[in-house]
């Protein structure tokens, strides 16, 4: 075989240097700006350097390897990390996992031990964590069922207190009622938190949890009574057992049922003991730190695959008798990807801004103070679902902004996007996250407009605003007053009116519940407005905090200029509506839009520089830092399966088939 | 009821359905299902299915292309297959270029699959823009040969379908070189497997480009060539040809390979429907099995597609599904119609046609994609299960954004269509067609006011009204885009640096353009709908089609006065009066789409309804449950635990 003529990687494509010699800023400030100090950079980078030097955790092959490979290789590495955790001296909340990239199993394991630290009581945890820390058993956590997910009164999976035998009796009384989609469970698994309907003496008290072992410590060999197993193939975490369980009168001690808050006595009295509430706050907790791992960071790593990439591929001529241009100075192009860097940005420091908000609340919960928790519950699920599903859309908008090699899983961003898209579901359903945002916001409207105090950051609601747009010429839109002052009114408007229809609704003698489903569709849009407010406004603060640093702050302006704009040019109409911006600001807006791509286009790729992911991390062939896009593409696609062996497929059928003997078939 | 519906509006002919019955009831066509097989399964299945394809369809004497199109999808159940460059690009070719010695060579073999050929025309570092490919073919008098060269990485072949494996033959693009000058892109028959062993040529590459995000039964190859010589004999010669000396003939016009792209861009629409059609079929019955929550206190749990949210994701979609179909049907028509101009040399009909078919194959492609992910997640966590079906529609249809001329640059040819009409009615000419509608702009020029400042007086239930309110944003947006551009020139030297400078703008007046063409193909079909019942229920379609489209892009119509923000807050009202008017019809009009459960492929989707147990019955078959103790237990887990 032919080769092409000496491997070029690793020096840099003249089309990408030439990209870094005309930042407007350092991008190595900006990266330690954004982790928080230099010391926390050079952490982060000793930390993925450690991860990536190892070979037992390398991705090479990743997309290559079926489904049961990639179970094997995510046991291997999670079995490798707690050797290394050991010999290293990392913790459980180190930043290694983040390093590795979430290529692990036994990641329920960890919920396993999170919820029994949370909910069990001081006996269980003495029992049970030990021996998960030692991995003497491996956890899952058993909640969605086959028919039922989001709405947890729903689950149908019961657990009936034999007070003779003094046990539990769980079962999955009909098929919907399986649990369904927990991960670990379907290979890995020993032992897991079933949440089941608990019965005593024919009463049922609601969902608790149960600690249930399901297969054998000697052989892995399923229990008696148990059925479980993968629920099969699905657009990624392929590297995941996801699984089914099924319970046909499993029998656990009384003291399975995790009881730091209840607790079922010997002679069968149901005890409660403290707040339900917390248990809100877990959720509250993993949909805030999902937000960054899970969300944020995928969406840096696309806007750094398709940036470098669109300066390396060239296409067309903008000017006749020139070489091809690169395809970032195509304006479609920039409006395709500047507006998704200028988003991850803003949910980077919004990320930042609900860690703040619930550090604050959590420190008011160890106090007994529970006040907070309605607002951290409706913040965390209202941006829970608008980062996802804008970051989601960010995600695709790359990917297709890469042409045909976008497609090819070695561009990396159909495995992006494929495990980002999965984040708008778990955790929460969007749609219905956006309505308990608004559940809240028609609340603390309804409080404000009567006077009563709400939390600070609703406030707006009962704000006087003036009813136009104060802006004369494109420039004053880009003052952060005036589009924080646009947002906040068009916001403040679609809560107003949707409070409005709803009560309208309810006098006209439609029921309170009917009312509610008649006006989901403006009140998932008002929540999400409110977001988008609040996301916009904290970018704005967030820039004025930087006046220590003028070089970094310019560019980040220009960023916080363009998502804020990008929003009004991309939904118009509720600016329009009520005449708040006019036809002819409107025009503004769309001119000094356009404008800001064209000044943000020379900063594109150093500003996904200082993201400052390896290429093993980014593990993509359109992205890597040297850009030798084509190289690389070609040298990856030769290690392809399909290229190492002789077809089976031509000895089979292709032979007979040119050869005329397919009848012999 | 819905075969009534189905019949009277002609979704498919009846020789289609008896030629889905031929597929679906033979057993040769059966196999495991796909979701369980590695991607090297999945290409041998295809290449199984394609042999006796092509077997059957001689067997069967199926020789209509139409015919052919539908047996083939149903064989590969909508899905590609390693033979469809061969069918659709390699033999077509030889019958549009080749010169009749050249058809006396290839097409026999060809036609017999001793030739299986492919199409080689992207290149790793070329794809929209033809004119920059790079592979050299430099021809040499001495030995009458053409030498054919891959002179930089950026220039190796790279995605032809069926290039990898299953090829023997390639019909290269080269630059033609010949007396020491360049004379542009040419056709060139490439040998690159030997006949007998199918082993590469000497001086040729070829393999694999790896995996994809979908198009697993698809060989996408890479072709490389090192001074590989074909004779001058291979080069197409029925348009341009080269003298044995290496004198160069010019063909006559280039105006027919439109011709092609329109048909080809035909059926991206129709797929497009189709696509999301499926889509919708399956979201719309998981929905109506799909129990959640409560909506009113103290009842059971009602079906998922009775809360208003879920009705909003989908029901539009439905109706642009319904759209889409009439819109792939129009284009198809028209072609038909005007290609027995063309053979006669008339090509007077083909631009518009080719820059209204770019811009549409953007349009539905992109709606229908953005649609297919909707109907995904409209399905919950279940929709992210394979056995959903909703992935593999996506990953197989989004490639069609950027295949056949990527999106963007699609909108931009229908733009530079749409500024040369509008340049043309400044200049006082009447222009025809779909654009006639920009006629109306010179009228209105003698008042200094924007052009559609006029009202329209805009009725919000009545379809015709609204293919009014379309057409004033379209002429609005068009008129913006060509004004935009003209002060950029005023500004500038360079037309090119203005044209880029306005593309925002370009792309969104064609949007408005399509947009407009859509409402207003779907509004005229209602005429054509006989029966009442059905007619009834597809105005409602159509309504929504064109007030949710309004709602969602309410800036247009504000900013050019068109609509008023009373109007605006009517529209989005009667969107949600329609939904609800909808929900009883909306299982029976994706049943109308009449998917056979075999070709619709999902568990979620099932005509029976009977979800549950069958997502059981299939993770079971799931290649991790094939042993009860996986393998990894015993090399992993337990000398883990053993140690720890």
């Amino acid at each position: 075989h032919p080769q092409v003529q000496g491997s070029l990687l690793g020096s840099v494509n003249p089309d990408l240097a030439s990209e870094r010699q005309t930042a407007s800023f350092s991008v190595e400030k900006l990266t330690a700006w954004l982790d928080g100090g230099t010391e926390h950079t050079r952490l982060r980078r000793a930390v993925v350097e450690a991860i990536e030097c190892d070979p037992v955790f390398s991705r090479e092959n990743q997309y290559f390897e079926s489904q049961n490979e990639r179970y094997e290789a995510a046991v291997r590495k999670a079995v490798h990390l707690q050797k290394k955790m050991d010999e290293m001296g990392w913790t459980e909340n180190g930043p290694e996992f983040k390093a590795l990239s979430g290529d692990l199993a036994f990641l329920l394991h960890r919920i396993f031990t999170r919820s029994i630290s949370m909910l069990g009581s001081d006996q269980q945890i003495a029992k049970w964590i030990p021996l998960a820390t030692q991995y003497q058993l491996i956890g899952s956590y058993a909640q969605t069922e086959l028919g039922h997910g989001t709405y947890l009164q729903g689950l149908e999976t019961t657990a009936v207190f034999d007070i003779t035998t003094q046990e539990f009796v769980l079962n999955t009384p009909n098929i919907s009622a399986m649990k369904w989609w927990p991960g670990d469970m379907g290979r890995s698994a020993t032992h897991t938190v079933v949440f089941a309907q608990l019965y005593v003496n024919g009463k049922c008290y609601g969902l608790h949890p149960f600690i249930v072992q399901i297969r054998s410590l000697q052989d892995h060999s399923l229990c008696p009574g148990i059925t479980a197993g993968d629920i099969g193939p699905k657009m990624n975490f392929e590297h995941i057992d996801n699984g089914y369980l099924m319970l046909q009168n499993v029998r656990v001690p009384r003291e399975n049922m995790l009881s730091k808050f209840c607790e079922v006595q010997p002679d069968g009295t149901y005890v409660r003991r403290g707040s339900q509430k917390i248990n809100y706050f877990t959720m509250t907790t993993v949909r805030i730190s999902l937000i960054l791992d899970e969300v944020v960071i995928p969406l840096m790593k696309a806007c750094t695959i398709a940036i470098r990439y669109s300066v390396v591929r060239r296409q067309s001529k903008l000017k006749p008798g020139e070489q091809e241009a690169k395809i970032l100075d195509y304006q479609t192009q920039q409006e395709k990807l500047l507006p998704q860097l200028a988003a991850a940005y803003a949910f980077y420091f919004i990320s930042d801004y609900l860690q703040e908000l619930f550090d604050r609340g959590y420190r008011e919960i160890q106090r007994k103070n529970f006040d907070m928790l309605p607002e951290l519950h409706a913040f965390s699920s209202g941006f829970k679902a608008m980062v996802t599903q804008y970051s989601t859309s960010a995600v695709e908008i790359c990917l297709r902004a890469c042409g045909g090699h976008g497609y090819s899983l070695l561009s990396g961003l159909p495995s992006l996007y494929t495990k980002i898209v999965a984040s708008c579901i778990y955790e929460g359903e969007n749609t219905i996250l956006f309505l308990q945002t608004a559940r809240f916001l028609i609340k603390c409207f309804m409080a404000a407009s009567t006077g009563q105090p709400v939390p600070p950051s609703v406030t707006y609601l009962a704000a006087v605003t003036p009813e136009k747009c104060p802006a004369k010429n494109k420039l004053d839109f880009l003052s952060p007053d005036i589009y924080t002052e646009a947002y906040q009114h068009m916001a403040a408007r679609l809560i107003n009116s949707t409070a409005a229809k709803l009560q309208d609704l309810v006098q006209s003698g439609v029921k309170k519940h009917d009312a509610w489903n008649q006006c989901t569709v403006q009140l998932a849009q008002a929540a999400k407005a409110h977001c988008h407010y609040i996301t916009v406004k904290n970018f704005a603060e967030t820039v004025e905090k930087l006046e220590t640093q003028p070089g970094i702050q310019k560019i980040m302006k220009h960023l916080c200029d363009l998502f804020a704009l990008h929003g009004i040019f991309s939904n118009a109409g509720v600016f329009l509506h009520d005449g708040y911006i006019s036809g002819a600001q409107m025009d503004m807006v769309t001119a000094s839009y356009l404008d800001l791509l064209a000044v943000i286009r020379k900063d594109a790729v150093p500003l996904v520089d200082a993201f400052d992911f390896t290429d093993k991390t980014l593990n993509s062939a359109l992205g890597s830092y040297d850009g030798q896009v084509y190289q690389r593409l070609y040298e990856w696609a030769q290690k392809s399966p399909t290229n190492k062996q002789i077809s089976p497929a031509y000895e089979r059928y292709l032979k007979p088939l040119l050869h005329k003997t397919l009848s012999k078939l | 009821m819905c075969v009534e519906w189905e019949s009277a509006l002609f979704l498919f002919s009846s020789s289609v359905l008896s030629l889905e019955a031929l597929v679906i009831n033979d057993p040769d066509f059966q196999h495991e299902d796909l979701n369980f097989l590695s991607r090297s399964q999945r290409y041998e299945q295809a290449i199984r299915k394609s042999s006796l394809m092509v077997l059957k369809l001689r067997e069967y004497g199926i020789t209509d292309p139409d015919e052919i199109y539908w047996f083939k999808s149903f064989v590969h159940r909508g899905r590609p297959e390693p033979l469809d460059l061969h069918l659709g690009m390699f033999l077509p070719t030889l019958l549009t270029q080749a010169t009749p010695e050249q058809q006396d060579r290839f097409f026999m073999p060809a036609w017999n699959l001793e030739i299986i050929g492919t199409y080689a025309q992207t290149e790793m570092g070329h794809g929209t823009h033809l004119r920059g490919l790079e592979t050299t073919a430099t021809y040499d008098p001495a030995t009458q040969e053409f030498i054919l060269n891959s002179p930089t990485v950026t220039s190796i072949k790279w995605w032809p379908g069926g290039l990898g494996k299953t090829s023997n033959h390639a019909i290269v693009l080269a630059q033609l070189y010949t007396q020491g000058q360049c004379k542009g892109l040419h056709a060139f028959i490439v040998p690159i497997r030997q006949l007998g062993t199918h082993e590469p040529l000497p001086g040729i590459t070829v393999g694999d480009i790896g995996p994809k995000f979908g198009y697993d039964e698809m060989d996408n190859g890479y072709l490389k060539m090192d001074n590989f010589r074909i004779p001058r004999e291979n080069m197409l010669m029925k348009y341009a040809q080269v003298e044995p000396d290496g004198t160069y003939v010019k063909p006559l016009s280039d105006k027919l390979t439109y011709g092609t792209m329109v048909f080809i861009r035909s059926l991206i629409v129709g797929d497009s429907a189709r696509s999301l059609s499926r889509a919708c079929t399956i979201a719309i019955r998981y929905s109506a099995v799909r129990h959640q929550s409560e909506l009113k206190p103290g009842e059971p749990e009602p079906q998922i597609l009775d809360y208003q949210t879920q009705q909003y994701k989908l029901f539009p979609l439905l109706a642009t599904a319904y759209a889409f179909h009439f819109v792939g049907a129009y284009i198809k028509d028209t072609y038909h119609r005007i290609s027995g101009d063309i053979h006669e040399g008339d090509l007077s009909e083909l631009p518009e046609l080719h820059a209204l078919t770019a811009g549409l194959k953007a349009f539905t492609s992109w709606t229908a994609n953005a649609g297919i992910e909707e109907c995904r997640m409209a399905c919950g966590g279940h929709g992210y299960s394979r056995c959903s079906g909703i992935p593999d529609i996506y990953v197989t249809f989004t490639p069609s954004c950027t295949y056949e001329g990527e999106n963007t640059v699609m909108m931009l040819q229908t733009a530079r269509f749409l500024v040369k009409s509008y340049t043309q009615v400044s200049s006082g000419q009447q222009v025809t067609g779909m654009v006639s509608y920009l006629n109306d702009l010179s009228r209105q020029r003698i008042q200094p006011q924007h052009v559609a400042a006029r009202s329209v007086a805009v009725r919000i239930n009545d379809p015709v009204s609204l293919v009014e309110a379309y057409k004033a944003r379209a002429a609005r947006l068009v008129e913006a885009a060509a004004k935009n551009l003209q002060a950029e020139l005023n500004h500038r030297k360079s037309k090119e640096d203005a044209w880029n400078r306005t593309s925002v703008d370009l792309v969104r007046a064609s949007e408005a353009h399509c947009h407009y063409v859509i409402v207003k193909l779907f509004t005229a079909k209602l005429a054509e709908i006989s029966n009442a019942a059905v007619r009834a229920v597809l105005t409602e379609l159509c309504l929504l089609y064109a007030l949710y489209g309004i709602s969602k892009n309410t800036g247009d119509f504000l900013q050019a006065g068109i609509l008023t923000d009373a109007q605006i807050t009517q529209v989005n009202q009667r969107v949600k009066e329609l939904l609800a008017i909808i929900r009883p019809n909306a299982v029976a009009l994706v049943d109308s789409f009449d998917f056979h459960d075999v070709h619709l492929g999902s568990v979620l989707g099932r005509y029976d309804g009977n979800v549950y147990e069958n997502m059981f019955e299939w993770a079971k078959k799931s290649p991790l449950n094939k042993t009860e103790v996986h393998e990894s237990f015993h090399k992993h887990l337990k000398p883990m635990q053993s140690k720890l």
